[in-house]
């Protein structure tokens, strides 16, 4: 087996190993969407226009929830520094981490968001480029809470700090998930959008890591 | 190849201090004539725009304050790298430095910007301009710095993580600056940075361009006394700080 | 006079902007006037503290 799935199988088996911890961010992510209609009062079509809004950003926050078990309770343990002295480079190890992460809280948000869209009265015609932005957004999105996990490590109280540092970054990423669904709920053509989320992608799977790595580094210290 | 001896010498701090205690009242005094002249200049002498009427005058202080907010956040981002990759101190201290100048200079600009757009678009503020918006999330990106840096207690660790950070952010300044040809935006594209000139007649231009100067010098100052004073911090009981407050009780 | 004041209505954004500018510039230049003056009063202190022990004979510590 290779090195990334060894800390990809292992990373997966523990959080399973915590399987109630998983639902919390999804709790959350449906108590937030819930939140808005209480406080908004919107009529039907005033719901649907917010919808894509809300429920892109509650879809933010709940992936902030889960940042404490990608490295932080690895590195109380001490694996995370038997994993940095290992002969395994520390961006392969990232990467595993950070798609196990991926797999276990966000592919469930990509499945839950669009459903709750239909609460927000969104026609079913528009759930596809939903999901499917939502899964090209998804990486993305693991990288810049790998990051903001990473850079807060060493810091007893890193929770608070976290959104600060990973909320302002999602800026684009937002900008870009907004916009496909969109035009995919007025039926247009949503290939630009898409492909530009695919594009950071790209661009935060390849580079993220390295910077990801550095800061675990220097915060194990 | 051999480095010129200027160079290594950036990285020692009493030659930095002393280099900026001579530069600072050069830079302070000059630019803050330079904005002297040009508000005036601006205020006062140039013409009344067209289009806009007399709110264009914004014109003198908006845009000088992001560009140098902007700036900023670049000179803090290339320090910052350069004290990771070479471990040298200074530069963290230079990253430091420029950081709260940037947030307050972003800050002005948010500012400003608002207080032009309602007599021109009619709105202070447009929360789908890409341009806000990142020029928001600039401010976002420098308290988030900031804030990162207050929660450490260990000002190595501090310093390096900080400077990730910062490095990570940078891909934001190309993105403020493109944002107004990539996507429909109240803003107008560049007026002073393209092809075939500036777009702005003479009479606007020079004040214009007198404010960035002014601006940017005074930036400068202020850092280069945030340098000086984050030296101090950090060498603490050195033996050529006590010989300079010695030096300077006589 | 009061018209160039008014600057054809836009008078409030303007002043206001410039206002905030300058009490941007004055806040600034005052925090790093603050910063330099703590920063060379610990100096001093570190100063005044490091001449103090020469006085006293160095004990020399086995580790």
């Amino acid at each position: 087996m290779s090195a990334f799935n060894v800390v990809f199988v292992r990373d997966l088996r523990v959080a399973f190993r915590r399987w109630s911890e998983l639902g919390y961010p999804l709790i959350f992510f449906i108590i937030v969407a819930t939140m808005f209609p209480l406080a908004l009062s919107p009529t039907t079509s005033q719901l649907r226009e917010v919808g894509t809004g809300v429920l892109w950003v509650a879809a933010f926050l709940s992936s902030l929830l889960a940042v404490d078990g990608l490295f932080r309770s690895d590195a109380d343990d001490g694996s995370l520094e038997q994993l940095l002295l290992s002969p395994v480079p520390m961006t392969l190890t990232v990467l595993a981490k950070l798609a196990a992460h991926a797999l276990v809280t966000l592919l469930p948000l990509v499945v839950l968001v669009p459903v709750t869209a239909l609460s927000y009265n969104m026609p079913l015609s528009a759930l596809p480029t939903l999901a499917l932005a939502l899964l090209l957004a998804a990486p993305t999105l693991s990288v810049l809470v790998g990051v903001g996990a990473a850079l807060t490590l060493s810091l007893r109280r890193g929770g608070s700090i976290v959104g600060l540092l990973v909320l302002p970054l999602t800026g684009p990423l937002l900008i870009f998930g907004t916009r496909a669904t969109d035009l995919g709920l007025n039926g247009e053509s949503t290939a630009a959008p898409l492909l530009l989320l695919a594009a950071l992608a790209v661009l935060a799977v390849s580079l993220g890591p390295l910077a990801i790595a550095a800061a675990v580094k220097v915060g194990l210290e | 190849m051999k480095l010129p001896r200027w160079f290594h010498l950036l990285g020692s701090p009493p030659h930095v201090y002393r280099l900026a205690e001579r530069l600072s009242p050069w830079l302070g005094g000059l630019g803050c004539a330079l904005l002297a002249v040009g508000t005036v200049w601006g205020l006062g002498i140039a013409p009344t725009d067209y289009q806009q009427g007399e709110s264009y005058r914004i014109i003198y202080i908006h845009p000088q304050t992001a560009y140098v907010g902007m700036m900023a956040y670049v000179v803090m981002a290339v320090a910052a790298a350069v004290g990771y990759v070479w471990r040298v101190k200074l530069a963290h201290a230079a990253a430091v430095s420029a950081a709260p100048i940037g947030a307050w200079f972003t800050f002005c600009a948010l500012c400003t910007g608002a207080l032009w757009g309602r007599p021109t678009w009619g709105t202070y503020w447009q929360w789908g301009d890409p341009r806000i918006m990142f020029e928001a999330l600039l401010l976002f990106l420098f308290l988030g710095y900031l804030a990162l840096r207050g929660a450490f207690d260990d000002r190595d660790k501090a310093d390096r993580v900080t400077a990730i950070l910062a490095v990570v952010g940078v891909v934001n300044i190309p993105i403020i600056h493109y944002s107004v040809e990539w996507w429909n935006s109240l803003h107008q594209t560049s007026t002073i940075l393209r092809e075939g000139g500036p777009a702005m007649t003479t009479d606007m231009l020079i004040p214009f361009l007198i404010m960035v100067a002014g601006f940017t010098l005074t930036f400068y100052w202020l850092l280069l006394r945030r340098l000086q004073a984050e030296i101090l911090e950090r060498e603490g009981s050195a033996r050529w700080i006590r010989e300079l407050v010695a030096e300077g009780a006589r | 006079m009061s018209e160039y004041f008014q600057m054809g209505g836009h008078g409030a954004y303007v002043w206001s902007a410039y206002g905030i500018t300058l009490a941007v510039l004055i806040i600034n230049v005052w925090l790093v006037r603050v910063k330099r003056r703590s920063a060379l009063l610990r100096a001093q202190e570190l100063a005044t503290q490091a001449e103090v022990p020469r006085k006293q004979p160095t004990v020399r510590r086995l580790q």
